[in-house]
């Protein structure tokens, strides 16, 4: 499909979770065992046939580009177009930007260039998987100038804190957009995908840049609502939105559930990732794994409950490992004990030691730790 | 002529045996495609160890039901081959002038590929065989060969006594030179045997490689031919000694045992040592899920798997599922089959796509056979059925569907040739 451009923020919302991106950007957060967040926005566009892809960085997005390579792994490594990174400053008009329309001025000329009649621009902050086929028939036929992906879902105070929300009429017109809304219960969110003609991005980038405006969220959909027929399209599949250190790691648990783990990874619709080639994982004598996700590389000799044991990860003999999240290459020394902990990569859990978190205050420990 | 880049030296692989003693795991595939240690197949041991040694230009000698094997091999990526200059070839039969010709042995098969080799220019060429599961870096073997001033350098490891007439059996002096060199004597000599890897200098490679070619008596074999003749002429031949884990995956009871090894953390072959990974073509699917009330114990499990029930002792590939009530011992489970409720699979190897259904049974203990020569590991072919609650005997091959039961039809002591089925002699 190479009527369809794809363009994916790698950086936004990445101060709502700051303990696991001091380092790195949304799109490089680890998550689902074997996973970095921008596999899921990733592999929905290859499986819907975009073949040209642009990745707009903005800070530590060295670990981001060595994920992506040069975008073999979700087939986007083509003779011409493909995976494209943009960092920041690549470009002499271009630099730290303010907003995603600062970043899209200085893409400009890419998007010029592009033989696509449509751009899907897409953020990194979500577990999710579906393809845009109908999307973007149905951004044509109901001839709108930009068509937004939303979903009806319950909104905690807190999850609202980084959502748009929607007020639409019965046709789907967006006739409002709240920022931030101090609201609760079932909205219409926003789910930070959206569809236009490359023509009209073009002219409303420059413009509002002209204007010194920057904010896609603020100054086009928002402030455009009435000027513009802007459209909702309903996202009916499954999502987990990340908004907080407690919805990363609730968003990873939720894939212990057989029946989240068949709505977001069909066959036919996989999710592709950077391969490792690491071993199968081993179970030894003493092993005791129940309700957890394992990735390739993992040794497992002591105990693993209601967990998510990322690649390469090690549990010693007699060790316990429940309620937990423990990123790559983390080992876990025999006799510890760990419930309600997340640790980032490359953790060292001593033998013996003790970590108990809570449910709603699951332990963080930050990457190369050794305890 | 095209000018290539010179190679120090470049591999050939011989991929084509039909590997016919693994029975009906290699009715729709060659051998060295044949699924291997949960993530693998057997050639990518063989890839990775070139690849491993620095050797960047691998030609892969293929005959029998190359379809998957080129698939697979495809443009070799995944083992950091695909180069600007080299990078992998899959060799199949082809026809020339002169007519065309299948490999007609492992010499002839070289033979009809010097053109490949000489387009390198390589002053060694390393000639292995793709169905072998070791690990071994071959430049050491190389700087062997260099020291030695050798022709040709065959890797050679110790075997027990009693087995080796199964093997190429060589006898060396002191200084590694071989004297002797017999394949599958009847009374062994020694009990150093060739693992079929051969170091030769080009020109010499080319010289006796031509000189085979024209005597019509030969069978072109490198073991029965090439080495012997090349003994007889007083050629430098040398044995490189290795020591480490080397298995011919060349027969069920063998390919068994290979896939068991790799359960055993005393044996040396280490699946996960990252300066010697072994790559593979990698399924795409999610981490593996083990279930709320699963046992996984002493076992191997990949990605998509989702196991529920028990696990012991096994190896199971991409995307199984072991049902709830589901028991899995001592058995090999290839991708994307599915084991349900309250079936019991022991000592079996279950290829690609099977479904096992619910109640079944598969296999049986030693220890629950009284008749030992009755019992073996029993194989299910690629995309068999076995319906709920049928029972499969120790040491059948299974190729089609399979409904043969209840269990009261069949006791242990019945044979499986008594309900009409293959079973190994």
């Amino acid at each position: 499909m190479k009527n369809l451009l794809g363009i994916v923020f790698s950086n936004s919302h990445k101060h709502i979770i700051s303990e696991l991106t001091p380092n790195r950007c949304m799109g490089s957060l680890p998550v689902g065992g074997r996973y970095r967040l921008i596999d899921f926005v990733l592999s929905t566009l290859a499986n819907s046939g975009v073949e040209d892809v642009g990745i707009i960085t903005q800070t530590n997005y060295q670990s981001l580009m060595e994920h992506l390579g040069n975008g073999r792994e979700w087939d986007l490594s083509r003779k011409s177009g493909g995976l494209v990174i943009f960092p920041p400053f690549s470009r002499t008009e271009s630099g730290m930007y303010r907003g995603r329309i600062d970043a899209l001025y200085s893409i400009l000329g890419y998007l010029r260039s592009s033989p696509a009649t449509h751009v899907i621009i897409c953020d990194c902050d979500m577990i999710f998987n579906t393809t845009y086929e109908d999307m973007l028939l149905s951004h044509i036929d109901s001839g709108a100038d930009i068509t937004i992906l939303y979903k009806k879902m319950p909104l905690e105070a807190d999850a609202a804190k980084d959502a748009c929300v929607l007020s639409l009429a019965e046709d789907g017109r967006v006739l409002d957009v709240m920022i931030s809304p101090p609201v609760a219960g079932e909205h219409n969110v926003y789910l930070n995908i959206m569809i236009t003609s490359k023509s009209l991005l073009e002219y409303l980038v420059s413009s509002c840049y002209s204007h010194n405006q920057y904010s896609l969220a603020r100054d086009i959909l928002q402030a455009k609502a009435g000027q513009y027929h802007i459209h909702a399209y309903e996202y009916t599949g499954y999502v987990s939105r990340l908004y907080s250190l407690q919805s990363y790691y609730d968003a990873n648990m939720a894939l212990l559930d057989p029946q989240v783990r068949r709505l977001l990874f069909p066959r036919e619709m996989p999710i592709y990732t950077r391969v490792r080639d690491e071993a199968p994982v081993r179970y030894g004598l003493g092993s005791k794994v129940s309700n957890s996700l394992l990735a390739d590389g993992c040794v497992v000799e002591g105990e693993v409950e209601n967990s998510i044991l990322f690649r390469g990860v090690t549990v010693g003999k007699n060790a316990k490992v429940k309620n937990s999240i423990i990123m790559q290459e983390t080992v876990i020394g025999e006799n510890s004990h760990l419930e309600w902990v997340m640790t980032d990569k490359n953790v060292t859990v001593r033998e013996g030691r003790m970590l108990t978190g809570f449910r709603t205050y699951p332990i963080y420990i930050a990457k190369g730790s050794v305890i | 002529m095209l000018k290539y880049h010179k190679k120090k030296w470049i591999a050939m692989i011989l991929a084509g045996g039909q590997g016919s003693r693994l029975l009906s795991l290699t009715r729709r595939l060659a051998k060295p495609a044949v699924p291997f240690g949960g993530k693998y197949r057997i050639i990518d041991f063989t890839l990775s160890n070139c690849v491993n040694s620095g050797i960047d230009t691998v030609g892969v000698l293929t005959q029998y039901q190359p379809l998957l094997l080129n698939e697979y091999i495809g443009n070799g990526q995944p083992w950091d081959l695909d180069r600007v200059h080299g990078g992998v070839f899959v060799l199949p039969p082809y026809q020339q002038s002169t007519g065309s010709d299948w490999y007609t042995g492992t010499a002839n098969a070289i033979y009809q590929n010097l053109h490949f080799i000489q387009r390198y220019d390589p002053d060694y060429v390393l000639i292995l065989s793709g169905d072998h599961i070791y690990k071994m870096d071959y430049s050491k073997m190389l700087h062997f060969h260099r020291q030695k001033k050798a022709d040709c350098t065959i890797a050679a490891l110790e075997v027990p006594r009693h087995e080796a007439s199964r093997f190429g059996i060589l006898a060396s002096d002191e200084d590694g030179r071989i004297t002797s060199f017999e394949e599958k004597p009847a009374q062994p000599k020694s009990n150093m045997a060739s693992m079929g890897i051969y170091i030769f200098s080009t020109p010499t490679l080319i010289r006796y490689l031509e000189e085979d070619a024209e005597n019509e008596a030969s069978a072109k074999d490198f073991g029965k031919n090439v080495i012997p003749a090349m003994l007889a002429s007083g050629a430098r031949l040398y044995a490189y000694p290795f020591e480490g884990y080397w298995k011919d995956v060349g027969t069920i009871d063998s390919l068994w045992e290979a896939n068991m090894d790799l359960l055993d953390p005393s044996k040396p072959l280490d699946l996960g040592d990252p300066q010697w990974k072994i790559y593979a073509r990698n399924a795409v699917r999610p981490p593996q899920y083990i279930g709320r009330d699963a046992v996984v114990q002493n076992s191997i499990v990949t990605e998509g798997a989702e196991i529920y029930g028990v696990v012991d002792f096994s190896v199971l590939f991409a995307s199984v599922v072991v049902e709830p009530g589901a028991t899995v011992r001592d058995s090999i489970i290839m991708p994307g089959t599915v084991i349900r409720s309250g079936a019991v699979v022991d000592y079996a190897i279950i290829a690609e796509g099977c479904e096992i259904g619910e109640g079944a049974r598969v296999g049986s203990r030693p220890e629950d056979t009284p008749d030992k020569s009755q019992w073996g590991v029993t194989v299910i072919a690629e995309g068999v059925t076995v319906a709920p609650g049928a029972v499969v005997p120790a040491k059948a091959v299974v190729d089609d569907d399979w409904s043969i039961g209840p269990p009261h039809t069949l006791d242990a002591s019945t044979s499986a040739k008594e309900v009409g089925e293959v079973v190994r002699a």
